[in-house]
């Protein structure tokens, strides 16, 4: 891709992936944040919220990303992500276990047989900081090991140096080594400084070929929230728009309260559609988010709050 | 990625979910009465003139009755604002009456919800845009004026500030509350009394506010509530007990003020309608500007004197900002203003909503394409979809006058200057929206734009310390910040 | 009277919104005007006096982020506090010798005074900032920006009104503060922080150092990262040293007496300015 234009503010990517020249539009932030403000303060009750909870439970991409991370572990969180609630059979499994690529073939096993999909982190997580070849090298393995999803750091060296097509080609070569298996293309929100280079950084992932977008590594303080969510979301809006693609949107770090889900729920509802309530096209990277969604759901169905040590540790 | 087994079950839980079944505020908070009397001297009375009912315009049905104050009760509202100014409010140190305002903007924060509920109920708007807008700003009015009331030597540098007297406040139903936290905070913090006339339509949060300012122990006759329709404000206006007239509503009933108060020293400042030009250049953040568009037109049904009402959208962009328009007009929740989820409420009234229905179906006749999104309306109630008015030649009636709801004129524009020319082609001057990402034009159309409020890359931003008010028939004088504070005062150079 | 033994108060720092003792473990002595031991106060030393600078450091930024609006109904808050303890300091202040009416007149003075202030915050832009008449087309903008951090120091007899005089308007501007004060006045500074603790008054926006002015000022003088002094309370002989040495790094120096006008506001501000061309 041969980087950028800009005239009258606007940047112009030549998306070659994608075929067309791409606009990246400027972002106001404080009115997008007033936005986003708005959307995840929808008052979601009863029965909308009971669905939303669902929903949500079935966006989950349950995670664990530790250096003390054991197969006993993966096990553990393998047997929640199929039956989240070992008291209500009819809560659906999640939609993947991430993990790291060392662990792709405990999760591939304890997993076989479900719909549960088997989603690596790969690529010199969470930093991205090494050598081209070798990242290439793990995301193959990865795939190799039993991965059905990857998620891949973006270089926000490049990016923030203004080395688009860096940015892009490593992309292109990431989604190459994948295969057959889907791409996630983590922006690392919190470390890019402003909503125009979130914006930026989105498009440019779309471009590249990514099939989906996502916030954050988890890994830093600053994630996942309303107004980056509404920001990506946009973004993918308007990436379709002009290429005719669809890009999945996915939100990590941070996400613990069934409340922030559903505010999320309601961001992509109204900015891309219902039609992108579905796994295929909305994640939420969290674990003990789903802790919150099942005492909510057993509240709904009890009318008692429940304890948080009723439930299964993982 | 593959598609899930249960997709279709899938589908039914996302359209359940984005349905948003309705979230209704209770309306317990609210303790309602059959009647209710006028508020003169610290005393609720029954008003000589007999009464009116007030409805709600969700339902069209009777809330309460109110008094129909005539020209004897707002004789006694008057010299009750006299002898209250006389015998007591305007020797009061002022420290004191800063703690006195102070402790109504307190009491308004308590009671927040059981005012945001009322006004909804009374007039029609969501409860979220009572609750999280007019309420909080309502509260903050009386707390900004309430830091002025010991201050007043710096209000005007140099010169010296004493109160006008007794100040007639007339204030229309698009926001009941706030316009009369608007009249009664600098009118009050600058040491006058005030005789207070709300809408005929939407007059029971201000009765409620008579309530709350009776729990601030407030002097009887400092602020005095003379419920009634137009024959009781033009009975206001003409009471010659009366220092100044303060007046937010039509730009009709402004020039019918401006007449009757003529010849006398009776000081006036009018707040009347606009046709706000929305400016949006090609390189504007277009996302945002959308979202500035709508709520600068639907915000508050489309019921604000300073509503964005005329898009002027550079040529360049115009059928991508039309098209993203009405995909986001599609997603405008219209509804039960108790609804949480509600983004547009209910038409005022009934009289309102004719008056909309006329202007669009003139604006069809003159051969206007009109698009309004789809989905039900509630059968009882007043109802309008949001709507976009387009192929406008720019002198057909919609194009020139105040239509006061949610209804958009669209038009284009190639250059700045032209944009200026069009925008300001017009005998109101009260609100203008720029969006582009370039500080220097942004700066550059101000200048030129005739508006008294000019907002940049936003829209609908109302602070205490912001003073607000319109030119030429948008009406004159200004509210908020030290320049509204002025108009309170009788300044004068200070005695050598 | 009963026979219940009372619960006597220990006085401490208030630093960074926790009520340490001195680092020292050192206090001064309170005692009534007969003689008797009212208690003994911590004594701040030069450490406690660089950790409250630390903390006002750490707390100014984000203070001063706030709108004015916000500030002003912060101080509002501490106005409502104070309300509700006004028999607990009126008490402080009658044990160590002021006269009931005296005591009265000084918590009432403070509370109105931080009445005063609170509805200044949204003020002082109107009258401090503005729109510059610059021959060009240009939007020249000056408004007031608070100065950072501020050492205070309140007289020993001043009360609390001594002490919130010079706190408010302070804070107001949007600066964090360290206040320093000792004599008649210990007791009801030690308390003060309580009514700050609980006055939505973010932590390390105020601290409160007991202690004595003519060791902690010279410290307070030499120290880099504080950007005001006012010297009020201050002992006169000592004012020409301090001011001598606030010149390595330029720090100001003010004594405002705490007057409730335009010229404390000043004092506690400065101006920014700002260009932008407005031609296409």
């Amino acid at each position: 891709m041969t980087a950028t234009s800009r005239s009258s503010g606007k940047v112009r990517l030549d998306g070659t992936a994608v075929g067309s020249t791409i606009a990246v539009s400027p972002v106001d932030g404080l009115a997008l944040e007033a936005r986003a403000k708005r959307l995840a303060g929808r008052s979601i009750k009863r029965e909308s919220k009971r669905a939303g909870l669902i929903l949500a439970t079935t966006f989950i991409d349950l995670t664990t990303l530790e250096g003390c991370d054991t197969p006993g572990k993966v096990g553990a969180l393998c047997a929640r992500a199929i039956r989240p609630d070992p008291e209500d059979p009819s809560l659906p499994s999640v939609a993947a276990v991430c993990v790291y690529p060392s662990l792709v073939g405990v999760a591939r096993d304890a997993l076989k047989g479900s719909e549960v999909k088997v989603a690596s982190v790969a690529g010199a997580f969470p930093s991205g900081q090494s050598y081209l070849p070798e990242r290439l090298d793990e995301i193959r393995r990865a795939v190799a090991g039993g991965a059905d999803e990857i998620d891949i750091v973006l270089n926000r060296g490049a990016l923030l140096s203004g080395k688009l097509d860096v940015v892009h080609d490593e992309i292109v070569s990431a989604k190459d080594a994948c295969g057959q298996a889907h791409l996630k293309t983590i922006l690392e929100t919190g470390e890019l400084g402003s909503y125009e280079t979130i914006r930026l950084a989105s498009m440019v992932a779309m471009a590249a070929g990514s099939d989906v977008i996502k916030t954050s590594t988890g890994k830093l303080p600053r994630a996942a929230t309303p107004p980056v969510a509404l920001c990506m979301a946009e973004a993918i809006r308007d990436f379709q728009e002009q290429t005719g693609q669809v890009v999945g949107l996915k939100l990590a770090g941070g996400i613990r309260r069934s409340k922030q889900a559903l505010g999320y729920l309601a961001i992509v509802a109204e900015t891309l559609g219902t039609d992108w309530l579905t796994p295929d096209r909305f994640r939420l990277g969290a674990s003990s988010l789903l802790n919150d969604i099942v005492l909510q759901l057993r509240f709904r169905e009890t009318g008692r709050y429940g304890r948080l040590g009723d439930l299964p540790v993982d | 990625m593959a598609t899930t087994d249960s997709a279709p079950e899938a589908g039914d839980l996302a359209q359940t979910f984005a349905g948003y079944v309705p979230s209704i505020e209770s309306r317990d908070i609210v303790e309602l009465r059959e009647s209710y009397g006028l508020v003169i001297d610290g005393e609720e009375r029954e008003s000589r003139g007999g009464s009116l009912a007030t409805i709600d315009p969700s339902s069209g049905e009777r809330i309460a009755e109110v008094g129909a104050g005539n020209a004897e009760d707002v004789d006694d509202a008057v010299v009750a604002a006299r002898r209250a100014f006389e015998a007591g409010w305007r020797d009061l140190a002022p420290r004191v009456r800063a703690k006195y305002i102070f402790r109504i903007a307190r009491l308004l924060q308590d009671r927040a919800r059981e005012f945001a509920v009322l006004e909804s109920m009374d007039g029609g708007k969501p409860i979220r845009e009572s609750r999280d807008i007019d309420i909080p700003l309502s509260a903050a009015h009386l707390f900004y004026h309430a830091g002025w009331a010991d201050k007043l030597e710096y209000a005007v540098p140099g010169m010296s500030a004493r109160p006008l007297g007794v100040v007639g406040q007339i204030i229309p139903w698009n926001f009941p509350l706030l316009m009369a936290s608007w009249k009664i905070a600098p009118a009050l913090a600058c040491g006058n009394t005030v005789v207070l006339k709300p809408a005929e339509t939407t007059p029971l949060t201000a009765l409620l506010l008579a309530d709350l300012i009776q729990e601030a122990d407030l002097p009887p006759g400092v602020v005095n509530v003379v419920t009634g329709a137009g024959e009781t404000g033009a009975a206001l206006v003409s009471h010659p007990g009366v220092d100044k007239i303060a007046f937010t509503g039509s730009t009709g009933v402004g020039k019918q003020i401006r007449r009757q108060v003529a010849g006398t020293k009776t000081r006036l400042t009018l707040e009347l309608g606009g046709k706000g030009a929305h400016v949006v250049f090609e390189d504007a953040a277009l996302d945002q500007a959308v979202e500035g568009i709508v709520d600068g037109i639907f915000f508050n049904q489309g019921h604000v004197c300073c509503a964005g009402s005329r898009l002027l959208v550079q040529e360049s962009i115009a059928d991508d900002v039309l098209n993203r328009l009405r995909r986001r007009m599609e997603r405008l929740r219209v509804g039960d203003p108790l609804d949480k989820n509600t983004d547009v409420g209910a038409i005022n009234s009934h009289a309102q909503l004719e008056r909309i229905q006329e202007f669009v179906e003139g604006a069809e006749a003159e051969g206007c394409r009109i698009y309004q999104p789809g989905g039900d309306l509630p059968e009882r109630g007043f109802w309008f979809r949001p709507t976009l008015v387009t192929g406008l030649g720019g002198s057909e009636r919609i194009a020139r006058e105040e239509v006061f709801g949610p209804v958009l004129t669209v038009q284009t524009f190639r250059t700045e200057a032209e944009a200026v020319a069009k925008a300001n082609a017009t005998r109101y001057g009260l609100s203008a929206g720029i969006w582009t990402e370039k500080g220097s034009r942004i700066l550059w159309m101000a200048e030129r734009l005739h508006a008294g409020v000019i907002w940049a890359n936003t829209f609908n931003q109302f602070d205490p310390a912001s003073p607000f008010g319109g030119v030429r028939e948008s009406g004159f004088g200004r509210e908020g910040g030290r320049h509204g504070l002025q108009e309170y005062l009788d300044v004068t150079p200070v005695a050598p | 009277m009963t026979d219940r033994l009372s619960v006597k108060k220990t006085y401490k720092l208030f630093i960074g919104g926790a009520f340490p003792r001195s680092e020292s473990g050192r206090t001064m002595v309170v005692t009534s005007p007969e003689g008797a031991v009212l208690a003994h106060v911590a004594k701040a030393s030069r450490k406690d006096l660089r950790e409250a600078v630390r903390a006002a450091r750490a707390a100014q930024q984000s203070w001063s982020d706030r709108a004015p609006y916000n500030r002003g109904q912060i101080l509002y808050r501490v106005a409502e506090i104070l309300e509700g303890r006004s028999a607990q300091l009126r008490s402080e202040l009658e044990a160590v010798g002021y006269s009931a009416d005296n005591a009265r007149a000084d918590v009432e003075t403070a509370i109105d005074g931080a009445i005063y202030w609170a509805g200044f915050a949204d003020k002082l832009d109107h009258l401090v900032g503005g729109v510059n008449p610059v021959a060009g087309p240009f939007l020249n903008l000056s408004h007031a920006i608070p100065l950072g951090v501020c050492a205070l120091a309140a007289p020993d007899d001043g009360g609390i009104r001594g002490l919130l005089g010079l706190i408010a308007p302070a804070i107001m501007a949007g600066n964090s503060v360290v206040a320093i004060a000792g004599g008649r006045s210990a007791l009801v500074t030690s308390t003060l922080g309580e009514v700050f603790a609980t006055s939505d008054v973010p932590a390390g926006v105020v601290n409160l150092l007991t202690g004595d002015h003519r060791s902690l000022l010279p410290w307070a003088a030499d120290h880099d990262d504080i950007d005001l002094m006012d010297l009020s309370g201050a002992p006169v002989d000592v004012v020409a040293d301090l001011e001598a040495r606030a010149a390595q790094n330029l720090k100001r120096v003010a004594r405002t007496d705490g007057t409730e006008d335009i010229n404390t506001a000043r004092a506690f501000s400065e101006i920014k300015t700002i260009w932008h061309p407005a031609r296409i």
